[in-house]
This record gives C-alpha cells, structure tokens and sequence, in this order.
C-alpha cells in the first residue's frame, strides 16, 4: 500500500536534487544559502519522523535563521528561450496538454478509487488519500513525459528546481502557520481572544453579535492566514455562546456561514501563503513580495462584498429555521 | 516561528513561572511546534508537479495554451475566466478539488490561456495588463475553490465543523451544514461573475488611458 511515508521520500529525494544542483550552481546568486536551505527541508521530508519534536524544531529555528539572513536568489539553470519555444510548442501540438491533464485525472480517479473500490483501497493510504493520488498522478505524468519528449538527463531536476526557486521561502508558510495553529490551541489563545472582544464591544442584538462573529472570523483569519484556526477560536468566543445559545441562531447555519467569513479574509491576507503568495511568486507578478499583492489587489473587491453578503445571509436565515 | 515561542513563554508567565520553568516553557513551545511542523509536512507532496510542469514548458507548453485560445474566435480574458469559475466553483462543490490549483492548473493554463485571450482581443497588451490577467487567474481559481468546496460535505471545513459542535455538545449532519454553504457559494458566482463579465471593458478602458498617458 502507498502511504504518506512513500510520498515524503519522493518530496525529499526531489528537494534533496534540487539542494544538490544548487551546491554545483556557480552562477547562483545566493548558492550557499539556497543549498542550505533546501537540503535541512529535504533533511525534513526524508528523516523528520526520526527527529522528535525538539530536533523538529531546531531545524525549524535553522531554517528561520536562514531565510532571515536576507533574501534568497532565483536559479537560472539553461532552458529553452521564448522562440525555441513557441516553435517547439507548434511542432508538438495539442498533444503538450496530455501529461498535466494526467496528473489531476490520476488525483480524481485515485480518490475516488480509494473510497470506493477494494483494489483502491488495497493500493492506495486512508489518511490524505487525494495528495498521495496527486503524487502518484505526478510520478506517472513525469515518466510519461520523459519516455515521450526524451529532453537531457539533467532537465526535470533542473526545470523543477528552477520553479522551486521562484516560489522560494512562501513554499514553507502554509506548514509553518499550521504549526502555529497547534501551539496557539495548546495555549488556549481562544479563551483569551474571546474574553477580549466580548468585554470591549457590547453585543447586545443579534444583529451586532453576528457582525462581530463574521468579522471577527475574517480579521483573525487575515492574521493566523487560515480559516480552520479562526474558527475554533471564534466560535468558541462570539459563534456559540452569543450567536447559537443567547440569541438562538442554528449552529449548522451559523457555522457553516461563519466558516465561509473566514474565507473572505483568507482572500485578503499575505499570511495564506498557499493562496495568496505562491500563485504571486508562479505568475512572475512584479509585486509579489508586496504585502498587498496583484492577486490579492484582484481578489479584494469579491472578498469584501461577500463579507457583507455572509454577515447579511447569516443574519437572515440563522434566526429562521 | 517568534509569535509561537512568545506564546508558549507568555503562557508560562502568566502562571507564574521562575527564570527556570521559562526556560523550560520555551523548550517546550519549541518541541512542540517541531511536532506540528512534522505532521503537517504533507504540504509539500504538491511540489512533486514542478519538474513535470517545468519539463512541458521547456517544450512550449504555455505557448501552445496562448495559440490553442488564439484561434477560438469568441474568446476574451473575461470571458474565458468566467468559463473557468464555472468549472472550478462545479468541481470543487463535488469534492473535485484537486482538478484546479496554481502550479498544475493556473501557471501553465488558465493564466496563459487568459493572456492569449487579451491579446486576440486587443492585439499587443502592456505588461500591466498582462499582470492584471495573472492576478485575477489567480484569484478566480481561488474564489471558486473557496466557495464550492463547502459544498461537498467531505470538505475538511465541514469535518471541522461537525467535529467542532460535537465537542460542544451539538450534534448536526455534515450534509445540513454544507446545505447552508449554497447560498454563499451563489452569491459568489454572481459577485466574481460580474466582475469578469465587465473585466474586458476594465482592461480595455485602462489600456487606452495607459496609451494617452
């Protein structure tokens, strides 16, 4: 059965050549910091579960230091220029598509496979199935990739690290703000952020305790830059004791729109790096180091009025049925 | 990193700790947040699409995305989002959620599809409208994921949710919460839709006051 375990190795022997061909790279702008780095996340991916929590986390103070030390350079390994391109991409058609269709076709199909049919479950992990049928959807499109466009030995690492490179420190936020999450639930920051706001704002009509729900859920959800950590601490402080149980909202509706508040503010905020700062870094944006970023600055307006529109909906239907 | 060990320490003083039981909390904090950080490493396996990603355009793949849209004659950048909200907002309200994303769907496809789209449209675009279109490939992909997925009710928000009630002494079926994520997810469709539906005329109208500039 292909578990978690199998794919971390894969991540690490992947992030491993990438710190490897970064080490061999003279003409890397920052090549001793960039190695470094990769090579203690590659040390993550491929021995983190022997480390323990403290040898964990002294890795992670490392990789603090490192990104702290300054800014980290972009690879330019040789590829092919603009109208090496364009010509290649006539000669081979529409037929380029093929390999990535494969990868989220073989993440569907293993999915589901694995939820419903023996042999899936057989093959595939129970725990986070759809990104252990991502990297085997991934493993199968390379190898389908390489047996078709045969390009030099050296290309997948180099191309992949070269992308690596661009996303750069952003690729390790989202597990970074995950972990914080855990530390702020183990020292019960929630309590306290509820005692906080019910003892400044007097929420005395359902009305304002559902304007405080939601935005409260969008304001912690633009610091913490997720919404599953907003919630548990919102909805302990304002959602159940105010919105559900004083004023008698249904918790389903109130919950489920309360979540999707959080939403809003994850589409505002630098902090949901996965959302906000990856795709800035993958599309080249020239602000993408910016707080307020052009896909953030896209997202805004939608962001807001659903705000409103959450606040609105929950208002009018949580008191009703 | 810093936020966690003040809290972890604050915690400590709080309770009254000495120089020592400080010193100890700090440690603690840390463990602790290595523990979290090894258990979510799962993050990463979606980088395993880079070098596939990397390899097809090496061979030209966003440039086919540009031409494959060029010929289609009805296509604008707007238009062409809009499609793809459809589909995004669809797929991820069945638990689909994997088939859209940036590094496989949104960086090789959608947003060199959408630039390929602008410049049938408009002809040559600036580098400022072509960033423009990233950015709002980028966030379409986002919003329709945000505001579908709740609809499926094996979502990890929704599992969250019911998890969260019934430590609270609340029990509700996952399919009664998700039920009530519909009317958000068609407010959003209407708010994003209407937005990309006049996204051409904001393009065209911040080119032309860019030429007179």
């Amino acid at each position: 059965m292909i578990t978690l375990d199998h794919a971390y190795v894969l991540v690490g022997l992947m992030i491993l050549a990438f710190a490897v061909l970064t080490a061999l790279d003279r003409s890397h702008p920052t090549r001793v910091r960039n190695t470094l780095f990769w090579g203690l996340v590659a040390v993550s991916m491929l021995f983190g579960a022997k480390l323990g929590g403290l040898g964990n986390g002294v890795l992670v103070l490392a990789l603090v230091a490192i990104g702290a030390t300054g800014k980290m350079g972009v690879a330019k390994p040789a590829t092919t220029g603009p109208e090496e391109r364009v010509e290649r991409a006539e000669r081979r058609g529409n037929a380029l598509f093929l390999p990535a269709l494969i990868i989220p076709v073989v993440a569907v199909g293993g999915t589901l496979a694995a939820k419903y049919t023996d042999a899936g479950k057989w093959l595939i992990g129970p725990t986070q199935t759809t990104l252990i049928a991502l990297g085997l959807g991934c493993l199968i499109a390379f190898f389908a990739a390489v047996a078709w466009l045969r390009p030099p030995v050296s290309a997948p690492a180099q191309e992949g690290r070269r992308l690596m490179d661009s996303i750069g420190w952003a690729a390790l936020l989202p597990q970074m703000l995950a972990s914080l999450g855990a530390v702020f639930l183990a020292s019960d920051v929630g309590g306290v952020v509820g005692q906080a706001v019910t003892s400044v704002i007097p929420l005395t009509t359902p009305l304002l305790a559902v304007i405080a729900y939601c935005v409260g859920m969008a304001l912690f959800t633009i610091v913490m830059g997720n919404a599953f950590a907003a919630f548990p601490v919102m909805t302990a402080a304002i959602g159940l004791p105010l919105v559900v149980h004083q004023f008698g909202g249904d918790p389903a509706i109130v919950c489920a729109i309360g979540m999707l508040a959080g939403f809003c503010g994850t589409l505002l905020t630098p902090m949901a790096a996965n959302f906000n700062v990856v795709p800035a870094n993958l599309l080249d944006l020239p602000d993408r180091n910016a707080a307020f970023n052009g896909v953030i600055r896209a997202q805004a307006p939608t962001a807001a009025v659903m705000l409103l529109v959450n606040i609105v909906l929950m208002y009018a239907l949580a008191f009703r049925f | 990193m810093v936020a966690a060990l003040v809290t972890g320490v604050l915690a400590a003083v709080v309770a009254g700790a000495d120089a020592a039981g400080l010193w100890r909390a700090g440690v603690d904090t840390l463990a602790l947040f290595g523990k979290a950080f090894n258990d979510n490493r799962y993050f990463h396996i979606t980088w395993l699409v880079l070098p596939v990603i990397g390899l097809l355009e090496r061979e030209g793949l966003q440039e086919r995305a540009r031409m494959l849209i060029g010929k289609v004659r009805a296509a604008t950048a707007g238009r062409l989002l809009l499609v793809y909200l459809v589909l995004r907002q669809a797929t991820s309200a069945l638990g689909l959620t994997s088939l859209g994303g940036h590094p496989q769907m949104v960086r090789p496809l959608v947003a060199p599809m959408a630039e390929g789209a602008a410049e049938k449209d408009q002809g040559e675009i600036s580098d400022e409208t072509r960033f423009r279109i990233r950015g709002m490939a980028a966030a379409t992909d986002n919003i329709g994921l945000f505001f579908g997925e709740d609809i499926f009710i094996a979502i990890g928000s929704i599992v969250l949710i019911v998890g969260f009630l019934e430590q609270a002494g609340i029990k509700v079926e996952a399919l009664h919460v998700s039920l009530w994520a519909i009317p958000t997810a068609i407010a959003a469709f209407i708010v994003h839709g209407v937005r990309l539906w006049f996204f051409d005329r904001t393009l065209r109208s911040a080119a032309v006051k860019g030429g007179e500039a």
